[in-house]
């Protein structure tokens, strides 16, 4: 819906000073940056430092470690189905690589695996592509450009951006093979935003000291998605794609390898056993915990399923003590809640503005320091807008890029948002867009090294799911590098543990009694069960008269 | 106020308007999108429900409103109930996609006809453009395919979302999405030129020249590093193409 009235005139306010604001940009007048001590100060207004968000967990391999609740939940909960019912003699699938999750990650795993002799099997909880990769808008980091730009200050801003609690190595694979993936998504026939001459168009991102940022329009995730799954189509008759089966439960042999997982039929509510010689773990993010009720840009699936099943199997979680809220999701329209707005209108010249019409934060902070300004902002200041339906926001003034870079700029470089919202009767071109933090990635996850192996042999992983490459927090356009970086190497990593290390053995779910076991132990499931697979958003009301209905964990 | 406050489940003040979900009646919150709605009437998704954003296509749906002829089309996740829509969800549509060996092909349009020979089936209703949520113009980038025209056709097609709509309703039965995505990878590999400036810096990473900046960084102590972090050159914001650093040690 169209803005009402009395927010039509609180971006009068807002249009009185973008004149004056958009002289500043020109003449590279910016807010200044924060020094370490600044953001320092300013993150107690993060989520993550609310202690009393979290927990410690009382069970398993990080037991000891406090996390969110919503985390720790999935984590202290039991198996979705009782192991014992499980007849693990009879394989309903056989491959020598299973990659769980769909997304870019996945995918790149897929056809690097099978680039490197192996057959695969796909397992997705819901169609192949429903992944955050196809959400992700503004773009993939690389240093491509020598003459100002090398791995050596790509590494640096990942560093800074992490707070300098980054795995080195993982840092270091990421950035320098950051270039190679441009070039092999190049080859592939993405269509990322170039210059007549075929030079790249780079931008910065929040915390980029160089314009690295490469994009295919405000849909790089998307165009990027779309491709590597068309490849794997190509290559149909040896990666295979099973959709609506997420995976429930990794198992193990009697050598303590991973050998596959129980798959369940989302359709049928089958249970199926997949054998496999190698698995890759690439089920993305936790978005849809609703992490301290935030709402979220992730996909319907981004659970934390991966997590749960490798945890379990005994490999150790880090950095998930902080979570990374964007800082630009829409408040307003309420239908449009919790959606991306792409950092790339921050970087293309769009001001952050409160109630007064004021700038109060440089718009190109790391995105923990950016969404805590703007928390502080409407929280402790009270200089938030309110909305309509008793929330707060703040002003990005997306018109200022049609002023800086000439008419029909944010129509053709934001065409996904610009329709969007037109749908709903703004014209983001004239007027500015509403904005709050939400809930965007998981900074951590299950533990890894830098050629994608964990410490349980045969499992490998890629993408949102692992943790340690962006410390503490990540920075725009290192997502979208890190799945394919990750994706490809942990895909060619199982295809050669295949070959030289996978042994064949008696299958089992031992893992899974054993743990069961602890929590009944710790007394702390409190009959919650996981992966939790799908959000409810079953209200109240229509629960209460679902008088024969059953519910495990939240499927009906 | 704490965080919470902007949280997802809000209460829900609006007025109920009635909606026929596959022609059954349900009062609903006039606020809601489609798929909003669809779960506060009772419904649990597992098909017809992706990223809840607007890019996936997995919820593309029709409807049809009282007193007009017209089929309607919008995106579940993106598109605000009405009264008396009578709507329907399309998640999936069958579609035969070609497969070929992408590094085979060179960028000539008889290789998409080969691939696709359907293409000539369109008889130019433009049933598929009137469709499409996202408002490609799908006839079009058919038309210009038909003309050998590929980089039209992928820039007339980059915003689609590959719901399939345009594939449900054609005459001539094209799989236009699967066709667009070849045209655009094609475009892509074959027809824009590649980025000269990446190669060399891939072949310079290749020759480890960067190695011994990166070793240096990784030994460092964190305050070392933090000081190097803070003093690093930074970009200006507003910087042609050809700007370049004072210091290009580490280049």
């Amino acid at each position: 819906m169209p803005y009402p009235e009395e927010l039509k005139q609180l971006i009068k306010v807002v249009e009185s000073t973008r004149s004056e604001r958009v002289e500043r940009k020109k003449k590279n007048e910016e807010v200044p940056f924060m020094s370490l001590e600044e953001r320092h100060d300013i993150l107690k207004y993060h989520p993550d430092f609310i202690e009393e968000g979290r927990r410690e967990l009382q069970v398993g391999p990080s037991k000891g470690y406090r996390i969110a609740h919503e985390m720790a939940n999935v984590l202290e909960a039991k198996s979705r189905v009782d192991p014992a019912k499980i007849d693990l003699s009879k394989i309903d699938y056989e491959t020598d690589v299973l990659v769980i999750g769909g997304g870019g990650a996945g995918t790149a795993a897929a056809l690097l695996a099978q680039e490197n002799g192996a057959k695969v099997i796909i397992a997705t909880k819901l169609r192949h592509g429903d992944a955050n990769t196809m959400m992700a808008e503004g773009g993939i980091q690389a240093a491509t450009k020598g003459h100002k730009d090398s791995p050596y200050f790509h590494y640096l801003d990942v560093m800074g951006g992490g707070h300098f609690k980054n795995t080195p190595e993982l840092v270091e694979t990421l950035v320098n093979n950051a270039p190679d993936v441009i070039k092999w998504l190049e080859g592939l026939g993405c269509n990322f935003s170039k210059f007549p001459d075929g030079t790249l168009k780079t931008i910065h991102g929040g915390g980029t000291s160089r314009k690295r940022m490469h994009f295919a329009a405000d849909i790089t995730g998307a165009e990027m998605m779309r491709t590597v799954r068309d490849e794997a189509r190509n290559r149909s008759n040896d990666i295979s794609v099973i959709e609506f089966s997420p995976a429930v439960e990794l198992i193990l042999n009697e050598h303590g390898q991973c050998a596959g997982a129980v798959l369940y039929n989302l359709e049928t509510e089958e249970y199926l056993v997949i054998k496999a010689k190698a698995v890759v773990m690439a089920t993305g993010g936790c978005g849809r915990l609703h992490v301290q009720g935030f709402m979220t840009t992730n996909h319907y699936g981004a659970t934390a399923d991966g997590i749960v099943m490798g945890y379990r199997a005994g490999v150790k979680i880090c950095f998930l003590h902080t979570v990374q809220y964007h800082p630009t999701g829409i408040v307003f329209p309420e239908q449009a809640e919790g959606i991306l707005i792409t950092e790339k209108f921050r970087g293309s010249g769009a001001n952050l503005v409160n109630i007064e019409g004021q700038q109060f934060v440089n718009e190109r902070e790391p995105r923990d320091v950016e969404a805590s300004s703007i928390i502080r902002e409407c929280v402790e200041r009270g200089k938030g807008i309110p909305t309509p339906t008793g929330k707060r926001g703040i002003w990005l003034d997306s018109p200022m890029i049609d002023m800086l870079v000439g008419p029909g700029t944010v129509q053709r470089e934001f065409p996904g948002k610009y329709i969007l919202y037109k749908r709903f009767g703004i014209d983001i071109a004239k007027e500015p867009m509403l904005i709050y933090p939400t809930l965007h990635y998981q900074n951590g996850g299950l533990e890894f090294t830098s050629d994608g192996a964990t410490a349980l042999p045969g499992l490998f992983l890629g993408g949102e799911v692992g943790g340690g490459t962006h410390g503490e927090n990540r920075l725009m356009g290192n997502s979208l590098l890190d799945i394919m970086v990750y994706g490809r190497i942990a895909g060619k990593s199982a295809a050669e543990y295949v070959k030289a290390k996978a042994q064949d053995g008696k299958l089992s779910l031992e893992h899974v009694v054993k743990y069961n076991k602890e929590i009944d132990d710790a007394g702390v499931s409190d009959g919650r069960i996981a992966p939790m697979l799908l959000p409810d958003y079953t209200t109240p009301e229509i629960k209460k008269k679902q008088l024969t209905a059953h519910y495990e964990g939240t499927i009906r | 106020m704490s965080s919470t406050e902007v949280a997802v489940k809000t209460e829900i003040k609006a007025r109920l308007i009635p909606v026929y979900i596959m022609g059954k009646k349900y009062e609903v919150p006039e606020t809601l999108t489609i798929m909003k709605a669809i779960e506060y009437a009772g419904y649990k998704y597992i098909r017809g429900c992706g990223c809840r954003g607007g890019v996936c296509g997995a919820c593309s749906t029709v409807y049809r409103k009282p007193g007009d002829y017209k089929i309607h089309v919008g995106l579940a996740c993106q598109t605000v109930v009405e009264p008396d829509m009578y709507l329907t969800q399309i998640p999936f549509y069958p579609a035969l996609r070609g497969t070929y060996d992408f590094t085979e092909l060179t960028g000539k349009p008889e290789e998409i006809f080969e691939i696709y020979p359907e293409l000539f089936r369109c008889v130019a209703c433009n049933a598929c453009t009137k469709v499409c949520p996202m408002d490609v113009q799908v006839m079009d980038y058919i038309a210009a395919l038909k003309q050998g025209d590929i980089q039209k056709a992928a820039e007339l097609s980059f915003d689609c979302i590959q719901c399939g709509l345009c594939a449900s309703r054609c005459m001539g039965e094209l799989p236009q999405y699967h066709i667009a995505q070849l045209a655009r990878r094609i475009s892509g590999a074959y027809l824009t030129p590649r980025a000269e400036h990446l190669k060399t810096m891939v072949a310079n990473i290749e020759t480890g020249r960067f190695n011994e900046g990166l070793d240096k960084l990784k030994a460092m102590d964190e305050n070392t590093l933090k000081k190097t972090y803070q003093e690093r050159e930074m970009e200006p914001a507003t910087a042609g193409e050809d700007w370049a650093p004072k210091d290009n040690q580490y280049l």
